[in-house]
């Protein structure tokens, strides 16, 4: 047992550090510029009553732009990426330092994420030659933003539902019907696809799907911002009419697409970074704690209060370790043990609770969103708002439990 | 980075839960409740033997030179196995301390003893306030003439009956800190003027009530310093703390294990119970409360062994969550169980009760969030 960086991931993280020190200055002020939003988007003075402001979003997007190109120029954009494709090869442990540095600081990782998270990854592992050499370079660059479009209206956590469908016609498949939750959608220029290209209905259902890489700006593909419970529209509804999406754009082997949405989504899993944004959000909630009086004293003297925070910073650092425990299988080449599904379940939940006991500490106030008595202009509203999302995406908490039974614990399924 | 047991700690687990199936069953461990001396000789002599008892004292003293996060990894099964008798107290609580802060001679005279199993110590820390803060120490000890006299009652002291040696907390100098002033001295049982009694507990632990009344103890008998023993009480503590850590961890996968397999067998309404949302979303929810059990744990106790500026933190965390944990494994335990979990044939009582003592020793798990947040500074 050892927690120590080896000296090439000392260096790795030395020069990193010394990197974003050197450029976390001109970000501060370009962000507050903009308007002072974190990692995740525009700020929250714009929820409520009406939709985003368009010059925020613009604001932001320049903003990204600028902040990516920064990263793209120093090597730090997609290291997990192979050296032959433009990335740095990184090991896993210098994109755990990474991922951890860049959450400590709340630095945003660019722009087109979901691009350098999934598609690309996806396409390094499936993709043709011509597919990676026209789409790799392009994603790291930002050139172009990506967005996923697998869920749909009666498919979600149950996904082998999807009925979006991709017919043969000459060199083209023709798609039709919709998608949802597309983050990003309304921003993207290529999109991940999901569709059924086998009807027989004879077929195994895990062998009817095939994966496209799909331009969203062909005719046919409508996004419209699906405006979530904060307000603003983070994803949308992405309506799919006679799309003619050519061959040369499937991934992998026609109805061979499920198994290659399933390697995208463990992707997506093993980029977790929560337990640091978790620790450093409980830091805002003592903060908050200590200049918030409650019966002539300040919060932070209460002991509900202090025994709420305090569970919350063992659960952070109970989620922080089971990580490591499950980054130790993953650095010894083992396949996932119980330690990751099982702290994913953990961490998301913590993070609703971290955010609903932030609006309790508030008391009346924490009904205002913005104006001279908002606290901290409405930050804690937003995130507590969405929050209520960390257990349905990415697989809901149910699904988690259904999981973790049945693969972790060897339960058996229930069947009729 | 490497967060996982190496080659011989996996070793050491799993000769370790082979020989406890073999030489504790729950046979035994019912007995002991029963049994006035609460432990089996023989068994003691067989572990001393396997060279547990000193696995992590120095080899110079007759001890196996292993590590902290070693007797952890021992710990886990013993709190599997439910193993009755003085183990924690002898070796963790009273042991380890000598061999960190004891003189040459002290360190003599106990360690290779209680390697080899001839001598059972204990400590004598909790009075009748029930708690573990230096305020708490109010048995006092006099010094005249190079000898100590000690007055006062300790509570919860573990099989002081069948202790050689009691490592006694007292208080030797009233001062408006309470921290300064405290002193640790190792007592003779022998020593006149010591009356103990018998606590009837819940788990068939033996506790004892400890009455000193000028019980007289040599100056050369303090571990450490005198009046400056609160520092070596706080690494006893945070021992103690991460030792019970591992003892719940090992409890508690033992409950979470025997649940799983239950609800695999059990049919009901034409299909294992194990299939039904409901179970299986209480035994995810365990299972969340065991790995992280044994990951908050580990980590405590590779503080302890490495010297962890954040020791004090890492064993009010593990605690707390342990304690929690381990509780709820065996409520769940018990309703999954049904009926047959309610009885006294069923093991799994013995597991909640277990659960309950190790939740209140060295402080529970309200009293260790308010540690943390503490050392937070909130």
């Amino acid at each position: 047992m050892d927690f120590a960086l080896s000296p090439q991931e000392e260096a790795f993280r030395t020069e990193l550090c010394d990197w974003l020190d050197e450029n976390t200055k001109e970000l501060r002020q370009r962000q507050s510029r903009a308007g002072g939003f974190g990692p995740r988007g525009p700020s929250p003075q714009r929820l409520g009553g009406s939709s985003p402001q368009q010059g925020i979003l613009d604001g932001f997007r320049e903003f990204s732009s600028w902040w990516h190109k920064k990263l793209y120029d120093a090597g730090y954009v997609g290291i997990a990426w192979p050296k032959e494709y433009g990335g740095r090869g990184a090991t896993i442990m210098e994109q755990v330092i990474f991922n951890e540095e860049m959450a400590k600081r709340r630095l945003p990782t660019g722009v087109g994420g979901l691009g350098i998270g999934w598609a690309g990854p996806t396409i390094i592992v499936h993709g043709n030659d011509a597919q990676k050499k026209h789409f790799l370079p392009r994603i790291l660059s930002g050139e172009d933003v990506w967005c996923q479009a697998f869920s749909e209206p009666g498919a979600g956590s149950d996904l082998a539902g999807c009925q979006t469908k991709a017919v043969e016609d000459g060199d083209d498949y023709v798609v039709n019907g919709q998608k949802v939750w597309t983050t990003g959608g309304m921003d993207a220029d290529w999109a991940i696809l999901l569709a059924k290209t086998n009807f027989d209905p004879k077929a195994p259902k895990h062998r009817t799907f095939s994966y496209f890489l799909m331009d969203m700006h062909s005719p046919g593909v409508t996004v419209r911002p699906l405006r979530e419970i904060t307000g603003s529209a983070a994803f949308g509804e992405t309506f799919l009419d006679n799309v003619r999406v050519p061959k040369s754009l499937m991934l992998g082997n026609k109805d061979g697409g499920w198994y290659i949405s399933m390697s995208t989504l463990e992707f997506e899993r093993s980029n977790s970074t929560s337990t640091i944004q978790y620790l450093s959000t409980i830091g805002n909630l003592i903060e908050l704690a200590k200049r918030t009086r409650r019966n002539g004293h300040p919060l932070s003297e209460d002991p509900v209060t202090r025994q709420r925070i305090a569970q919350f910073y063992i659960e952070a650092n109970v989620g922080k370790y089971i990580g490591l425990r499950a980054l130790t299988r993953q650095l010894q080449g083992k396949t996932p043990g119980p330690e990751s599904s099982v702290g994913s379940l953990l961490t998301m939940e913590l993070g609703q609770r971290i955010e609903d006991f932030a609006m309790y500490m508030q008391g009346p106030y924490s009904q205002l969103i913005e104006g001279k008595y908002a606290i901290d202009n409405g930050m804690w509203q937003r995130s507590f708002l969405s929050s209520r999302g960390r257990t349905i995406m990415t697989g809901t908490s149910e699904i988690k439990r259904n999981v973790i039974a049945q693969r972790t614990l060897g339960l058996p399924r229930y069947t009729e | 980075m490497n967060f996982e047991l190496d080659e011989e700690q996996v070793m050491l687990k799993t000769s370790a839960r082979d020989f406890l199936q073999q030489e504790c069953p729950k046979k035994l461990v019912r007995a002991m409740m029963e049994d006035e001396k609460g432990y089996s000789p023989e068994l003691w002599k067989k572990i001393a033997d396997l060279g547990w008892l000193g696995l992590a004292f120095p080899e110079e003293y007759g001890g196996v030179g292993s590590s902290f996060l070693d007797l952890a990894v021992l710990l886990e099964e013993c709190g599997r196995a439910l193993l009755p008798g003085p183990f924690i107290s002898t070796v963790v609580l009273a042991g380890r301390p000598i061999a960190a802060c004891g003189d040459e001679n002290q360190k003599q005279k106990f360690l290779p003893n209680i390697a080899s199993g001839d001598m059972i110590l204990t400590l004598a820390f909790i009075e009748t306030s029930g708690g573990i803060e230096a305020s708490d120490i109010t048995v006092t000890a006099t010094l005249s003439d190079d000898f100590f006299n000690v007055n006062g009652t300790k509570l919860f002291v573990p099989y002081a009956h069948i202790a050689d040696y009691f490592l006694c907390v007292t208080r030797t100098k009233n001062s408006q800190d309470k921290e300064d002033g405290v002193t640790l001295l190792l007592v003779n049982a022998e020593s006149p003027g010591i009356q103990i009694e018998p606590l009837k507990t819940m788990t068939g632990d033996k506790l004892y009530e400890v009455v000193f009344s000028n019980v007289t103890v040599p100056a050369k008998n303090v571990l450490g310093e005198s009046d400056k023993g609160w520092p070596i009480m706080k690494r006893i503590l945070a021992e103690g703390q991460v030792a019970e850590s591992a003892w719940m961890t090992g409890g508690a996968r033992w409950a979470l294990e025997t649940s799983i397999a239950y609800a695999n067998m059990r049919i009901a309404f034409g299909r294992p119970i194990g299939s039904f949302q409901a179970i299986q979303h209480k035994l995810a929810n365990v299972a969340v409360g065991v790995e992280g059990a044994t990951a908050i744990m580990y980590y405590a106790a590779w503080a302890i062994m490495v010297n962890d500026p954040d020791v004090a933190m890492a064993a009010s965390m593990a605690k707390s969550w342990c304690g929690e944990t381990y509780k709820q494994a065996t409520f769940d335990g018990i309703q999954i169980h049904g009926g047959i979990g309610y009885t006294w044939d069923h093991d799994m009582h013995l597991y909640l009760k277990r659960a309950k003592t190790s939740e209140v020793t060295f402080g529970d798990s309200d009293y260790h969030r308010e540690m943390v947040a503490r050392m937070l500074n909130i």
